[in-house]
Parts: structure tokens; C-alpha cells; sequence
């Protein structure tokens, strides 16, 4: 086999060097700072950074320390948890599943959170706990995928997949049916939730989900090398020592924990937990243990970015629908790039 | 024994592949398994290294029930070449032959400590694949690549090797190559082989014992000379051949299949 040396069959050949990773990661954490420094100033009311510094320090004018410890700090830090946990989330299972379509919502957990969200919304049923609704009923519908997909001592992928699009379709033909049936405030009310947004959220999602998205995130980001193990089939993997149950049992258990809390704070954010992968391992090739961290940053960078584009025109929109707007043609672009870059 | 094979009886759900089979690994021995398709090698191997569990019987690996102990405990002492690997996209050699130590690792550690690296650095040298270590899986050729999840296998320092078809898909020079390799190891390193092979005569030409399959159960065992006979070859693979000596040893020479194919249409009457 012959090398040449043109940069990008230079790139095919070779993983990326420490630098590229290096660079990487701190392009994104500018990134990332930049976005929340923007998110911090810019709004409704601008604020100048000197301003922003000093209500951070609780001087300067009330207003100003309101706005920023109860309103946008609250919600950037919503935003960075939700991204992250969407991030995450989906790399573990676009990993686990060997899978590149698999997002956070593949095993179910949209549906769940959904239906529960429309069911509690639509009957006027403990309106405040539609979070832990939205929580609850994620985590029971990929229990309940995760049943129908163990046969004797096996779990298969593909039961996985096929038991996560069956309660999908399932749910999601329930709450429609709830939906069509409902008064337009209440569904207006669900709507928002279905789609996903940011808005008004403060101290008290960030502090609830925030703790368990994050010991969640730890342990994902430590089953990376368990997933690389899992890429290289069931054979091998189980030649390697890997109980596949165990290991689909812990990365799924730990996908739908950030997945659930992401959804318990924002409602259902799409495209995120599909595109940053995919994203990522172009950036840094698909080593795990590089894809978890990156994805987690990438995650929350993007989820960021997006809430401030949210918000910052003339009518504040929901963040799912930015994100699935953008997302898509995003996805396309990653697509053709890969094409670009893999020569095929 | 490093491993033995007692009245072992087993397949997939209540479908029994193999029957009754006993079968021990020698110290230092390479095994080859040999049959027709579908008589059972694979499952065989399959059930040897601890992915499939036994509806009868029991596999024991020095000494100990193989499904006693746990899966990383027998991953340190055994490795498994499955016959088709799964391409990691975007991983190096090296990274690749990394995960070999998994069963060494705890399953939070991310990185190998000083001894894991060291039987890094040996599977690559044994497997002359050190010069592209920082080669992507995916760039390397059929023959590279088999070296490169060999060096993997490796890196786990297991006692027993078993590889299911690693010729499949290799052109001649390669074939050789890969079970010079095999032949190496199993001499200097003691490492037992056993190996899932369709070619007979490379598999008498390497291997110390055969063992030949026929519809799922063991037919017959033992060195290449006394287990190339005509007779044993019809039996066994349903062939006609002749037996050369040649001084690599015993080959065969097929000759024809036993069952009558169907005649072919004379362009007459079509």
C-alpha cells in the first residue's frame, strides 16, 4: 500500500495526532465560553461585561444582579446540562448499539416522557410534577424496551432497536390521539413540553436534574473504553471478558438517566443527542474515550448556542425548534463532509 | 490440561449442533478442528470459549468449570479469533490492539498501566506489525488486518488461542504467513492453538493433531498421518482422494465428490 501525502489521505490513514485533539478541545471550550458569556450579556437587556461582572459579584443595580443570578445564569447552565446529557447520551448509545441513527429518544424515551407529559398536561393531573412525569415516564418505557428486548440470557441490539421503535410508535400514536382531543390551551401547554424549550427555566430544574446529569455523566464518561470493546462485535467483545448483558444494562441505564434528566429540564430536545456525535468523531476519530468528553462538550456548546439563538429574536422561539431546523440540514452536511473525507 | 472438552452437547435454543463430544487440548498443542460445512466446528469453538453454554457437559479450562468462572477470568487465560471481525471505524492499530487488555482492566480505567503496555509492545512485535501502529484498521489489507486482531488476541497473554477460519478471505502468501506466525508462537511461546480450518492440507501441514467433525459429532482424533486416509476423507468430507507424501509431510489430492453430482443436460436435447 502506497502513502501519499495529501492532507486529507494523510487524515485516512492516520488517527488523529495530540495536536489535532489538543486543538480540538480547546477550540471548544472558547467555544463553549464565548457562548456563555454571550448568553450572559445579550437579551432584552443588554449588559455590558463590567455589568455582568459586577452583579456576578452582587454589586451594581438590583435589576442587573436579578437578571443575571435568577434569569440567565439559571438558564445557560439549564442549557449546558440538557446539551451535555443529549451529547452524551446519544454518543453512548450511537456507540453501544453500533449504530449511527441511534439518538437518546431511540430506546423510547421520548415517547414515555411524552405521553406522560400529554396524560398529565390533558387531565389537569399534578401539573407541577410534569418534570418528574416527564423523568418517570422515560426511564419506565426503556425498562420496558429493555424487558421485551432479553431473551434467556441474551439482549440483543436489535431487539433493542425494534422493542425502542414499537413503544415509540405505540406512545406516540396515544398521545396524538390525546393531543387532537385536547382544549388549545392544554395543547398549547403539551406542545411546548413535545417540543422542547428553555424558557422560564430557573434555580429549581437546574438544581433537581443537574446533580443526578452529572454523576450520570462521570460514569458514562468512564464506560468509554467498555463501549470500544462493544464496536468490535458481540464475538470478540465477549472473547474480551465483556458480560454483553451487563455492560448494554449499565451504558443503556446511564444514556437513559442523562436523557430522562435532560428531558425533565427542557421538554423533548431533538437532534442534538443524533448530530453531536457524528460531529464529534469527525473532530476525533472514534475512540471513545475521546468521543464521551467531546460529546458532552460539544453537547453542551451546541445546546447553548442554539437557546441564545432562541431567544435573541424579535419572538423568543422554543430551542427544539431551532435545533431541529438546524439540525437537519446539519446532518446533511456532516454526511456529505464524511463522504468528502472517507473517499467513498 | 489447558482444555478439556467432557461429553459436551450443545447449539442454539433447544437445537443441539454438537453431540457428546470429548476432545482435550495438550499443553503446547496445536488442535485443528475439521468437517464439512454445518458439522459443527464453529459452535464447537464457540462453546469452548465460553460465548455459547452447554446444554450438556462441560468445558474445562485448567481444571476449572470454563462457566464457573467469570468472563474476564477466562479472558485472561483465553482468546478468541472470532471468523468475521467487525471493522472498527477510526480506531489504530495500536488502540485496537490496546482493548486486548480489557480483561486486565478494571472496567472504569482508561488507560494501560506499565504491564499491559509491555504486552502491548510484544503482540506487536510477534506480530511484525509494530512499523503501523498508527495506521487506521481500516486502511490495512486482509493479511495486515488478520495480523493486527491476531496481535489483539495476543495482547490478552492467553495460554489458549482459538481461531475460527483466520485464512478465510487471505490470498496463499498470506495464509502461509499467518500460520508461520501461528506455528511460531505455539513452539517458542507454548501458546495451545486450536484452530477452525477448510483446508486440509494446510491444517496437516501445521497442525500436531485434527480433529475431524461429521454432523456434529467427533469422528475421528489424532496426528495428520494416520487421520489422511482415504477412507476417513469419504467419511468425513465426503470426497474421493489420494494421499501424497510429500516432504512436508501427508497432502491430499481430491479426486472427485462422492455423492454423484446430477448429469449435466446433453446440448442435444435442450
Amino acid at each position: 500500500m502506497t502513502i501519499t501525502t495529501g492532507s486529507s489521505q494523510f487524515l485516512q490513514l492516520y488517527s488523529c495526532s495530540r495536536w489535532r485533539i489538543i486543538w480540538a478541545a480547546s477550540l471548544l471550550l472558547l467555544g463553549l465560553s464565548g457562548i456563555v458569556f454571550l448568553s450572559l450579556t445579550k437579551g432584552s437587556v443588554a449588559l455590558t461585561s463590567e455589568e455582568i461582572m459586577a452583579a456576578a459579584l452582587r454589586q451594581g443595580s438590583d435589576v442587573n444582579q436579578t437578571i443575571f443570578w435568577d434569569l440567565r445564569l439559571p438558564r445557560v447552565l439549564a442549557a449546558l446540562i440538557v446539551g451535555a446529557a443529549l451529547g452524551l447520551s446519544g454518543a453512548l448509545l450511537q456507540g453501544m448499539l453500533r449504530n449511527g441513527l441511534a439518538s437518546p429518544f431511540l430506546l423510547g424515551i421520548s415517547a414515555g416522557a411524552g405521553l406522560m407529559v400529554v396524560l398529565m398536561v390533558g387531565l389537569n393531573l399534578l401539573q407541577v410534577w410534569v418534570p418528574f412525569g416527564a423523568w418517570l415516564g422515560a426511564v419506565m418505557t426503556t425498562l420496558l424496551v429493555y424487558m421485551l428486548a432479553r431473551t434467556g440470557t441474551t439482549l440483543s441490539i436489535e431487539r433493542l432497536i425494534l422493542g425502542g421503535v414499537a413503544f415509540s410508535s405505540l406512545f406516540g400514536a396515544i398521545q396524538s390521539l390525546l393531543l387532537l382531543n385536547s382544549p388549545d390551551g392544554q395543547f398549547q401547554a403539551a406542545l411546548n413540553w413535545l417540543i422542547g424549550s428553555l424558557n422560564g427555566r430557573g434555580w429549581a430544574e437546574v438544581t433537581i436534574a443537574g446533580p443526578s446529569v452529572l454523576v450520570a455523566a462521570i460514569v458514562g464518561c468512564l464506560l468509554a473504553r467498555q463501549v470500544n470493546v462493544l464496536c468490535l462485535g458481540d464475538d470478540l467483545a465477549m472473547g474480551l471478558g465483556t458480560s454483553l448483558v451487563r455492560s448494554r444494562c449499565l451504558i443503556g441505564a446511564v444514556a437513559t438517566l442523562l436523557a430522562a434528566g435532560a428531558v425533565s429540564i427542557a421538554g423533548l430536545v431533538g437532534f442534538v443527542g443524533l448530530i453531536v456525535p457524528h460531529g464529534v468523531r469527525l473532530l476525533v476519530g472514534t475512540d471513545y474515550r475521546l468521543v464521551l468528553p467531546f460529546s458532552t462538550l460539544a453537547g453542551a456548546f451546541v445546546l447553548a448556542g442554539a437557546d441564545l439563538l432562541a431567544r435573541l429574536g424579535p419572538v423568543e422561539l422554543p430551542v427544539g425548534g431551532v435545533t431541529a431546523i438546524l439540525g437537519a440540514p446539519m446532518f446533511i452536511w456532516l454526511l456529505y463532509r464524511r463522504r468528502v473525507l472517507g473517499g467513498q | 490440561m489447558p482444555l478439556d472438552v467432557q461429553r459436551l452437547t450443545g447449539g442454539y435454543g433447544d437445537r443441539a449442533i454438537i453431540e457428546a463430544i470429548d476432545l482435550t487440548l495438550r499443553h503446547g498443542e496445536w488442535l485443528s478442528l475439521l468437517g464439512a460445512n454445518g458439522s459443527g466446528k464453529s459452535t464447537l469453538l464457540r462453546l469452548m470459549s465460553r460465548i455459547l453454554k452447554p446444554q450438556v457437559g462441560t468445558v474445562l479450562l485448567d481444571g476449572r468449570d470454563i462457566h464457573q468462572l467469570s468472563p474476564t477470568a477466562v479472558a485472561k487465560r483465553l482468546a478468541l479469533l472470532p471468523q468475521q471481525q467487525i471493522l472498527p471505524e477510526g480506531l489504530t492499530v495500536d488502540q485496537l490492539v490496546s482493548l486486548g487488555r480489557s480483561p486486565h482492566q478494571p472496567w472504569w480505567q482508561w488507560d494501560l498501566d506499565a504491564v499491559g503496555r509491555e504486552q502491548v509492545e510484544k503482540a506487536l512485535y510477534w506480530t511484525e506489525i509494530e512499523h503501523y501502529r498508527d495506521r487506521l484498521v481500516t486502511t490495512l489489507s486482509g493479511g495486515e488486518r488478520q495480523r493486527a486482531f491476531l496481535a489483539l488476541a495476543l495482547a490478552q497473554d492467553p495460554k489458549v488461542l482459538l481461531l475460527d477460519e483466520p485464512t478465510t478471505f487471505l490470498d496463499l502468501n498470506y495464509q502461509l504467513q499467518l500460520l508461520q506466525l501461528l506455528k511460531r508462537l505455539n513452539q517458542e511461546r507454548q501458546l495451545s492453538i486450536i484452530t477452525v480450518l477448510h483446508d486440509i492440507n494446510l491444517a496437516a501441514r501445521y497442525s500436531d493433531r485434527l480433529a475431524l467433525l461429521r454432523q456434529g459429532k467427533l469422528w475421528a482424533v489424532g496426528p495428520p498421518l494416520e487421520m489422511l486416509q482415504p477412507q476417513i476423507l469419504a467419511d468425513v468430507f465426503e470426497i474421493q482422494a489420494v494421499i501424497i507424501e510429500t516432504p512436508i509431510g501427508p497432502q491430499i489430492c481430491p479426486l472427485s465428490a462422492s455423492t454423484a453430482a446430477p448429469p449435466i443436460p446433453s446440448t442435444a436435447s435442450m
